[in-house]
């Protein structure tokens, strides 16, 4: 038994940076994104340590990173994501902000996927975050699992064992700080990742090194991938806006009023 | 008239990212350097930050929270990433660069943690560079973290006690005598050394250390690997109380130690009954020093990079939270950048940073393409039976002529052997010129970034460390070597004709890219590089008005300045070549392209403030050399009319007595003045140079106001992305 697993994995902005609402010639957007430092969405990010986690525990296990992004900026942001796990890279060339259509985001990611020489897809696992830090529609990835006939989907994972007869025990987040214990039978099968529970590794350069024989040849030949064809009739700011501010020696209980405040507030 | 000065047009969108940078310092090609620098910063950024910032600086001893930052080291990678694959590496070919580029990672946040890094590099340094073979395999290995749970740790031990060596690397107290020497087996050496200021003493396991002869069966000096397990005393000694760097762990140390004479590095010969080192001290040190010391430079320029986002954010939000300051009102959202004085000085700060991290990056990689070399050379001269010494420096000098023919003809030369003259001619320079520049420039630099915060730049907690990295950049610009070295290394290299030779065709070349992007500046600068070359030639002949010869070793207070002046050359040059390298490339990469127009405004705004700085400073240091050492005529002396002479000329030049100035009446009185006006015969040439110099300089201050418009309207990060 060895599973395939596909983690499907936009990039966004860095969290620090200031994000201003802007209108393009293709319509919405952000403002200087291209130029914004970018990094791997943090649920996404959470996807593929567990992938790696999985795939080395489970023999003859590989990992797939699934990538729609303009190149250039995931190359950049693939210079320190290669060296936490390693995998091999699938790689579409497209916008990758939070106004692209996640329907046609995860036409785009399933048809890369079936693509994909050599996969298995009995044993595919398919991962990715259960939200995103672009829009936080947490939409694309139950759509690519639909457009990959695969129907057993989870969302919100924190865990995932694999019994001895290849069964899945899924713990998924629901309401109250609870969580869900699910039992399928094995893959395929779609796990929207929550934070799961693995730190962020280490870099390791030498990871790196190996991944890049596969990464570099993987950007250059990315397709365009055909997104963003939909009009946006009106774009609006969130009524909550992040305000950034550092505070020290402020005890924990203040911080938590002042935020209980804020969103009172607004 | 049409001028150059170009209308603001773009102006900077974002601050420059890795890609800008990537373009700049030549490594969008190198993926394993670009993986290195994330590795690198997820450390500086994380536990070297959370470390500055819990006041782990507060303590002068090596504590665990401290120690902690080595593994951390090992874990991302930095620690092998001066080894070769064979040992554990990951970065194929010579690794200056790749040095270079971690600690200026390191240095963004604490130079101490650079310092750490590096001086483990130091310590096998010597191995690597002259060690045989069977000592770098040995060493090489146990210091590799990909090969061992616990590699070892070294230190380099130098400097001692004073009045030893220090400044004067030649007076080592240091001794190394004969122990015992059994016949047919390995002589044992008996080493004594007392190290001052030695660099991660507090833990090393080995020493790479130099000691001299004290006995007449050992010829000279050389360098030998003591190890904490060797029989005697390896007393770490007690924690140096320095002020600065205090995440690196620094002790004066006391060795007398027995050990093997194959400690002794790049092996020994038995000649006679002496054993002759193949390598003294001084070989030894040189071929690392002259690597290190470039690194070092670019610690400093990080930190001035360093300093602009939180000296921007401060600035900006310099008042709001005030009851009286509504979002929307030009107070509220421009802070302190309402005001002039703020932003120029801001740009100072950056332009510095910016010229210093082009000439260490330069530096860098000039000593990756002369390593290779270097082993090519070294093998030519073996296999000429000049392997060594003098024989090998005449059959260098012989080259010399061949070397300059082909500079002046522009061609690169099929002879390695001159290839390797002309890069070292320059890497001569350049190295200790990025040291003591960026360092020494730098330090003032990063006083004027702390005064720029206020009040605040001074506490503990200032955003971005900025006292902490001003203080540290004065040991920077001591250790390895402090200014005065450099200044007199300088001092030999810069009149070396080889290099000069391409110094004159740097000039050309600057004249061509003015052509193309007059606003950079690049023809000021071409016209300060052609006025220090018309004054060190006049320098290298002119007497002062004692009859002395002005450009001799013991003259510093000539040679240095001059050394001064060509860092300030050297510097801006480069930073104009690497926008040049923006200008060429920019527009490929998709994330640069997009705010490319601004991006290249700005750069070539920063340039253009940099030749002007750059040409008000060597004019002022040339014009001071001189005249300076003439002396100035007075009343009594030729140069001044004599009214009785006047009158008597008045009948043959009417009207002179009426236009004559400096005029000694009858009664003895005189203009209240020092003495007549000093004339300028046989200095019209330079004269013309410097009133042209002057006028190039024109527009500097239009790119200041320019590039001050982008200080206003750049978007930067809601916070600093490290703690403080």
């Amino acid at each position: 038994m060895s599973y395939h697993i596909a983690v499907c994995a936009g990039i966004v902005p860095d969290p620090l940076q200031t994000l201003e609402p802007v209108s393009g010639p293709q319509g919405p957007a952000l403002k200087n994104e291209m130029m914004l430092p970018a990094v791997l969405d943090p649920w996404a990010a959470h996807a593929l340590y567990e992938a790696s986690h999985l795939a080395k525990n489970v023999p003859g296990s590989k990992v797939y990173l699934v990538s729609l992004a303009p190149k250039a900026k995931l190359q950049q942001v693939l210079m320190t994501m290669a060296q936490k796990v390693a995998f091999e890279l699938v790689a579409l060339d497209g916008p990758s902000s939070g106004f692209t259509e996640s329907a046609d985001v995860a036409s785009a990611l399933a048809a890369a996927i079936e693509a994909i020489p050599g996969l298995d897809r009995s044993q595919l696992l398919l991962f990715g975050g259960w939200e995103s830090a672009a829009r936080a529609a947490g939409t694309t990835l139950a759509m690519v699992g639909e457009r990959l006939g695969i129907t057993e989907q989870f969302q919100g994972v924190d865990a995932l064992k694999v019994g001895a007869d290849g069964s899945l025990e899924i713990l998924e987040r629901v309401e109250g700080g609870k969580h869900q214990v699910s039992v399928c039978a094995g893959a395929p099968a779609v796990l929207g990742w929550a934070t799961g529970s693995l730190p962020e590794p280490p870099n390791s350069p030498q990871t790196g090194m190996q991944n890049m024989r596969t990464v570099m040849p993987a950007l250059q030949k990315a397709k365009p991938a055909q997104v963003g064809a939909h009009a946006f009739l009106s774009v609006s700011l969130p009524k909550q806006q992040r305000t950034t501010r550092i505070v020290k020696d402020v005890p924990a209980a203040e911080v938590a009023r002042e935020i209980a405040a804020w969103i009172r507030g607004s | 008239m049409r001028t150059t000065a170009r209308p603001k047009t773009a102006t900077l969108k974002t601050l420059p990212g890795d890609d800008v940078h990537q373009i700049l310092w030549r490594f969008s090609d190198r993926f394993d350097l670009q993986m290195l620098v994330n590795s690198v910063r997820s450390v500086a950024r994380g536990p070297v930050a959370r470390l500055v910032a819990s006041g782990a600086r507060n303590t002068h001893e090596w504590t665990p929270e401290k120690a902690s930052l080595l593994k951390e080291f090992d874990a991302a990678g930095v620690t092998s990433a001066s080894l070769d694959a064979e040992y554990g590496g990951y970065i194929d070919g010579p690794k200056n660069f790749a040095l270079a580029l971690s600690a200026f990672e390191l240095a963004w946040v604490d130079g101490g943690a650079a310092t750490a890094s590096l001086a483990g590099c130091l310590a096998l340094a010597p191995i690597h560079e002259r060690g045989t073979e069977e000592q770098r395999a040995h060493y090489m290995k146990l210091c590799s973290p990909t090969l061992n749970a616990e590699p070892l740790r070294g230190a380099f031990c130098l400097t001692e006690p004073l009045p030893y060596v220090g400044v004067e690397t030649g007076l080592l107290s240091g001794k190394v005598r004969i122990a015992e020497w059994k016949e047919g087996e390995e002589p044992m050496l008996e080493v004594d050394k007392r190290g001052r200021f030695t660099t991660n003493m507090g833990f090393a396991n080995f020493v790479t250390a130099a000691v001299d002869s004290g006995d007449e069966r050992i010829k000279g000096s050389c360098m030998v690997i003591l190890e904490e397990t060797d029989p005697g005393t390896f007393d770490r000694g007690s924690a140096t109380k320095k002020m600065v760097h205090q995440l690196s762990s620094t002790t004066d140390p006391i060795f007398h130690l027995t050990v093997p004479a194959s400690r002794i590095i790049g092996g020994y010969e038995i000649k006679d009954g002496v054993i002759v080192p193949n390598f003294n001290h001084s070989e030894v040190i040189e071929a690392v020093f002259r690597r290190t010391r470039v690194t070092v430079g670019l610690m400093t320029a990080a930190k001035l990079l360093s300093a602009v986002e939180p000296l921007l954010r401060y600035h900006r939000d310099r008042f709001r939270g005030g009851e009286t300051t509504h979002p929307g009102s030009v107070r509220y959202e421009l802070g302190l950048q309402q005001k002039e004085d703020v932003l120029h000085r801001l740009l100072e700060v950056w332009a510095t940073g910016e010229a210093a991290a082009s000439l260490g990056f330069a530096a860098a990689r000039l000593f990756d393409e002369l390593d290779p070399l270097e082993q090519e050379k070294t093998a030519l001269l073996a296999a000429q039976g000049a392997g060594k010494g003098m024989s090998a420096f005449r059959a260098m000098r012989k080259l010399e002529p061949d070397a300059i023919a082909a500079i002046r003809a522009h061609r690169t030369p099929d002879n390695p052997l001159i290839r390797y003259l002309i890069l070292d001619s320059a890497a001569n320079v350049f190295c200790p010129a990025a040291k003591l520049w960026n360092t020494g420039h730098g330090a003032n630099e990063l006083r004027e970034a702390v005064s720029l915060m206020g009040g605040y730049g001074i506490t503990e907690d200032c955003p971005g460390f900025l006292v902490q990295k001003w203080t540290d950049a004065q040991l920077e610009a001591t250790y390895e070597g402090p200014e005065a070295v450099q200044r007199r290394q300088l001092s030999v290299t810069m009149t070396n004709e080889v290099f000069l030779a391409q110094f004159q065709n740097w000039i050309g070349e600057l004249r061509v890219i003015a052509g193309e992007h007059p606003a950079t500046s690049a023809c000021a600068l071409a016209t300060a590089m052609q006025m220090w070359l018309w004054t060190l030639r006049h320098l290298q002949n002119a007497k002062d008005a004692d009859g002395q010869n002005l450009y001799q070793s013991s003259r510093q207070g000539v040679t240095f300045p001059m050394a001064d002046a060509l860092c300030w050359l050297l510097s801006a040059r480069q930073l104009v070549l690497d926008t040049m390298e923006l200008a060429a490339k920019g527009r490929d990469n998709a994330s640069v392209a997009e705010g490319f127009d601004g991006l290249m405004e700005f750069y070539t705004d920063l340039c253009s403030i940099q030749s002007g700085r750059t040409a008000g400073e060597v004019g002022r240091i040339c014009a001071e050399l001189v005249f300076g050492y003439n002396r100035h005529v007075d009343w009594t002396g030729e140069g001044c009319f004599h009214r009785e002479e006047l009158i008597s000329l008045e009948s043959i030049i009417p009207g002179i007595e009426s236009m004559a100035r400096d005029v000694l009446e009858t009664d003895g009185s005189h203009p209240p003045k020092a003495g007549p006006c000093v004339r300028f015969n046989g200095y019209e040439q330079f004269q013309a140079l410097r009133s042209k110099l002057d006028g190039c300089i024109t527009g500097s201050q239009l790119a200041k106001d320019r590039a001050g418009e982008s200080l206003v309207a750049v978007m930067i990060p809601a916070a600093l992305d490290y703690p403080a």
